[in-house]
């Protein structure tokens, strides 16, 4: 594989093709994403649940008419670099959230605004597919709690990245391989097993080679759902471990999703606390652990402690 | 001048047409006549019609002929000789609760309304090979027919028997009826089908598909490869009459213009509660009509039927893998064009294993030198 | 051979036009894969009868037609559809590529240059360029529609890893206009650089599949590469036809005793156009 071995440095930036970023913009005070009064709801919906106060938040799902709400009115904003927690319990609609947000699921109503995308006023809901599809080319990255879901089990590591690579217009192999290179240097993955396929990697691989795919065409957003559930504790932490210094090298900023307060603690900055498809509570990770304010968040914490 | 030119190809062909009429008729003693193929290969022209998409018994028995008995190169026949005839009509809508009943039984009710019908099956018939058929001669035929016909009443065959399924719907356990819908159905023969696939396409394709492979579709969706696996309401034989609309008073139908009448047979399918999607628990129909008798196509067109509006990954139902694989002309077409010449494309196919080749062999050298650069560290095992 | 009249080019009228519709719409959108009601004909679904459609729709009674099989007049598939045509038609058909006003070809592009008033006419198996690497009808439809063609490059990228070069012989895809990504039919890569800007007009007919595409004249068409891995047509390391000498055309290769080659053209009609011009020479010369 002598000739398929290239130095990431040979290729300057010019071998890029045009991103569709402004990477001269700087936002750094303005939030990178913008999601304003989001709703899905799996049922018909009635007078009842539809009116604003309608529904008690201790359910998701109308007395009256069996609506499901998975997520109601919820708003957010996430800064450029930050690292946002989402927690919760199973059925909260945290999952929901981050899968609405990659397109993988139809959110009812609302709306959000990528701060890095050229069309930053409009609703990223209402582009089109093939719009849609750029932004989650280039724009977000998305890593699963399943990686069957992120990764093509019989196709080479390296041409998992070189998927999103080229669904960026990238051509050119050697460049291709390079970018692979560095990025599953990055996940510490050996080289020697980039041509390899994830079915024959461990849990763990497989998610760094998903984290790896997701950061192939530098997206200024990450969402994370779950990445670590399921996995061995060491491993977990190694992971964990291995986000934390990514996000610090990289910049990007993340969207976590888990259930679990100790991944929360360890990454997020700030952190949000949802129940029944609603946001009860948000605020900075130490206070929301330290000094809760809600009762369902005091509960949540206390369990753990 | 003594310019080159070629010849082969038409001259081959023709010898070889030569040599099929030979290994057709060269040794017979006696010619097939297209009566006897017609009157005493029943089942066969049936299939073949069903197949081909035309009721047209003279013409089928025409094919099985022609093509010595091949049914799909027959139904294939019958479709190449529809695609030139111009289309003049559109009969009404046939009615098969009208049907003039030769055979009608239900595997859900021993006893029901109109009763249970045998008429002609072989299910019960014990499969010995009968060798006094050797020796069947037209005295025979005619000695049989003395004492059957008389004994048999008039009315041996029925019209209007109340279906199963609508007592099942009085009773409130059956989904109710589809409601009717007013618009131009399909018609597969002129336009290409896309999927998700409107029902009356659906239905066409089934109606025309294969039974070999249609049963073997079912049969996998009864075994545990889908859901499906019904009870029989009723499955009926009979003939269905055929009206064409008056040209001067399309929307009457009582001057609607009788044309004749069609063997059919048909199946109505009840399946499992379990597959109603919502509200309250019903049984659910499964449909199947085809021309002429052909109960297995029939049951196997109501199993898929049912099968494709469940949702699951098994092949059966798949629409677009059930629909696509099951038209004899297309598939048979397809295989057996394998026997056509690929030199071209065999010939790119060389020239790609060489270089293919040569990178294998240049790797192997190689391989050592692929390690990579990185610390093959702590986490690789993670 | 037919004992029935027959309408003119077999088929009625009605079907006819559908067919000329259905193309019609395939030049205005180059590439693009038009569904059309494929009609059965008295040859086998596979053996050629989107391309005999095309034709049935197209010729009229000055159309002068040559049919050709893996580059061959005289290929017993050829001939088969020739003689239908013929017999259904009455018109004139050919074996030489300069008379022909409409060629029918499977797998083949003449080596003759094309003039601008000729008519190609390719039978496809599979129109779909993205069967290999999606078997669903209705995510490669999406997948035209939002351009999304990763999965096709992803397949080369991958069998460059794994075989050094991108491993696809004969219907090798060729992007049209910069927006459809098309299966050319089963011709070989040698073939696919002549649909560049031509100025013939290029049809392509699936009758199993039911589908009508097109390449009209002057567009840009383009094989799949990487720009560090490109394009590459069949070679033939130098070799030349054992009849006429040319090595300027596709060859086939027949399996010698002892584990050598012989080669020889794969257009016969261009092969003997040279071995006739040499007899005559030589006659002239004489």
């Amino acid at each position: 594989m002598e000739h398929l071995q290239i130095n990431i440095n040979d290729f300057d930036d010019e071998l890029s093709p045009f991103d569709g970023i402004d990477h001269t913009l700087t936002w750094k005070d303005e939030p990178l994403l913008k999601v304003r009064r989001l709703n899905k709801k799996y049922g018909s919906g009635c007078m009842l649940c539809e009116s604003e106060h309608g529904m008690s938040e201790k359910v998701n799902r109308c007395p009256n008419c069996a609506t499901v709400w998975a997520m109601r009115n919820v708003s957010f904003d996430l800064y450029p670099g930050e690292i946002l927690g989402i927690v919760g319990e199973s059925g909260s609609g945290k999952s929901t959230l981050v899968k609405s947000l990659y397109f993988d699921e139809v959110v009812d109503q609302g709306e959000a605004y990528l701060q890095a995308y050229e069309k930053q006023d409009t609703n990223i809901f209402e582009l089109s597919n093939q719009q849609k599809r750029f932004v989650r080319n280039h724009l977000m990255g998305m890593v699963y709690q399943n990686p069957l879901l992120g990764l093509r089990m019989n196709v080479s590591s390296s041409g998992n990245i070189a998927e999103k690579l080229l669904a960026a217009d990238h051509r050119h192999v050697g460049f291709m391989r390079a970018r692979a290179s560095e990025l599953l240097n990055q996940v510490e993955i050996p080289i020697s097993r980039m041509d390899e396929a994830p079915k024959r990697f461990s849990g763990g691989m497989q998610q760094r080679v998903q984290i790896s795919k997701a950061l192939a065409n530098r997206p200024p957003l990450l969402l994370l759902d779950e990445v670590t559930t399921g996995l061995d504790l060491s491993v977990q932490a190694k992971v964990l471990d291995l986000i934390r210094r990514l996000q610090r090298q990289l910049g990007v900023a993340m969207l976590v999703v888990s259930h679990d307060l100790g991944v929360i603690r360890m990454l997020a900055d700030r952190t949000m606390v949802m129940r029944n498809g609603r946001v009860i509570e948000q605020g900075m990770t130490d206070q929301i652990l330290e000094d809760p304010q809600h009762a369902y968040t005091q509960l949540l914490v206390h369990s753990l402690l | 001048m003594a310019y080159v030119t070629v010849t082969g190809g038409q001259t081959a062909i023709q010898e070889a047409e030569k040599y099929v009429k030979y290994m057709r008729i060269g040794q017979a003693e006696t010619i097939l006549d297209l009566n006897a193929v017609q009157g005493q290969l029943r089942l066969l022209i049936d299939k073949v019609m069903s197949e081909g998409g035309l009721y047209a018994p003279d013409e089928a028995a025409l094919a099985l002929k022609q093509s010595e008995g091949d049914v799909m190169e027959a139904a294939f026949l019958l479709r190449a000789y529809r695609s030139t005839l111009p289309r003049t009509h559109v009969t009404s809508t046939i009615e098969p609760d009208d049907m003039r009943v030769i055979r009608r039984i239900s595997s859900s009710f021993r006893e029901l309304p109109g009763g249970q019908m045998l008429g002609p099956t072989v299910d019960y018939t014990h499969r010995l090979l009968r060798f006094s058929l050797r020796k069947e001669s037209t005295s025979d035929v005619q000695e049989f027919l003395e004492q059957y016909l008389p004994n048999i009443a008039p009315a041996h065959t029925v019209t209007s028997m109340p279906k199963v399924v609508e007592l099942l719907r009085e009773q409130g356990m059956m989904e109710a009826k589809l409601a009717d819908v007013d618009e131009e159905p399909f018609d597969i023969t002129r336009e290409r089908i896309s999927y998700p696939a409107p029902r009356s396409a659906r239905m066409q394709m089934l109606a025309r598909g294969e039974t070999g492979a249609m049963c073997a579709l079912a049969y996998s969706s009864m075994r545990g490869y889908g859901i499906v696996h019904p009870t029989i309401g009723e499955l009926r034989v009979g003939y269905v009459s055929m009206y064409v609309p008056h040209p001067f008073a399309p929307e009457d139908p009582d001057r609607a213009l009788y044309i004749g009448e069609m063997l059919v047979t048909e199946v109505e399918s009840i399946n499992n509660f379990k597959q109603s999607n919502e509200g309250k628990p019903v049984m659910v129909l499964g449909y199947g009509l085809t021309i002429g008798q052909n109960e297995l196509k029939a049951i196997s067109m109501a199993i898929l039927e049912r099968s494709l509006d469940t949702v699951g990954t098994s092949p059966a139902q798949d629409e677009e893998f059930v629909l696509t694989h099951i038209d004899c002309v297309e598939s048979s077409g397809f295989v057996s064009h394998l026997k056509m010449p690929h030199y071209v494309t065999f010939q790119s196919e060389i020239d790609r294993i060489s270089q293919s080749q040569a990178h294998y062999d240049s790797k192997d050298k190689t391989s050592s030198i692929a390690k990579d650069a990185v610390t093959e560290g702590a986490m690789e095992h993670v | 051979m037919f004992e029935q009249n027959y309408n003119f080019a077999f088929l009625d009228e009605a079907s006819k036009r559908e067919i000329r519709r259905a193309t019609l719409k395939a030049i205005a959108i180059p590439g693009y894969q038009v569904p059309f009601a494929s009609r059965e004909l008295p040859i086998g679904r596979g053996w050629g009868t989107g391309g005999l459609q095309l034709t049935l729709s197209l010729v009229g009674k000055e159309d002068v037609l040559k049919v050709i099989d893996q580059g061959s007049d005289d290929s017993v598939n050829a001939v088969s559809i020739r003689r239908l045509v013929e017999d259904t038609t009455g018109i004139r058909t050919t074996e030489s590529t300069e008379e022909a006003s409409i060629i029918q070809t499977r797998h083949r592009t003449p080596d003759h240059p094309l003039r601008n008033d000729q008519i190609m006419v390719y039978q496809v198996p599979k129109p779909e360029p993205l069967r290999d690497v999606e078997p669903s009808e209705t995510a490669t439809a999406r997948m035209h529609g939002e351009m999304d063609y990763s999965p096709m490059w992803l397949a080369l990228y991958e069998n460059i890893v794994k075989y050094g070069n991108m491993a696809r012989g004969a219907d090798y895809p060729v992007m049209i206009n910069k927006r459809y990504l098309m299966a050319p039919s089963p011709i070989p890569r040698w073939d696919n650089p002549k649909f560049h800007y031509a100025g013939f007009l290029s049809l392509f007919g699936a009758g199993r599949e039911k589908k009508i595409y097109a390449i009209p004249p002057f567009t840009h068409v383009e094989s799949l590469h990487f720009d560090d891995y490109p394009f590459e047509i069949e070679n033939f390391d130098g070799a030349s036809c054992i009849d006429c000498g040319s090595a300027n055309g596709f060859l086939q290769v027949i399996p010698a005793k002892g584990g050598t080659w012989i080669h020889r053209c794969s257009d016969t009609a261009f092969c003997l156009a040279r071995r006739n011009a040499s007899l005559k020479n030589a006659e002239v010369q004489a």
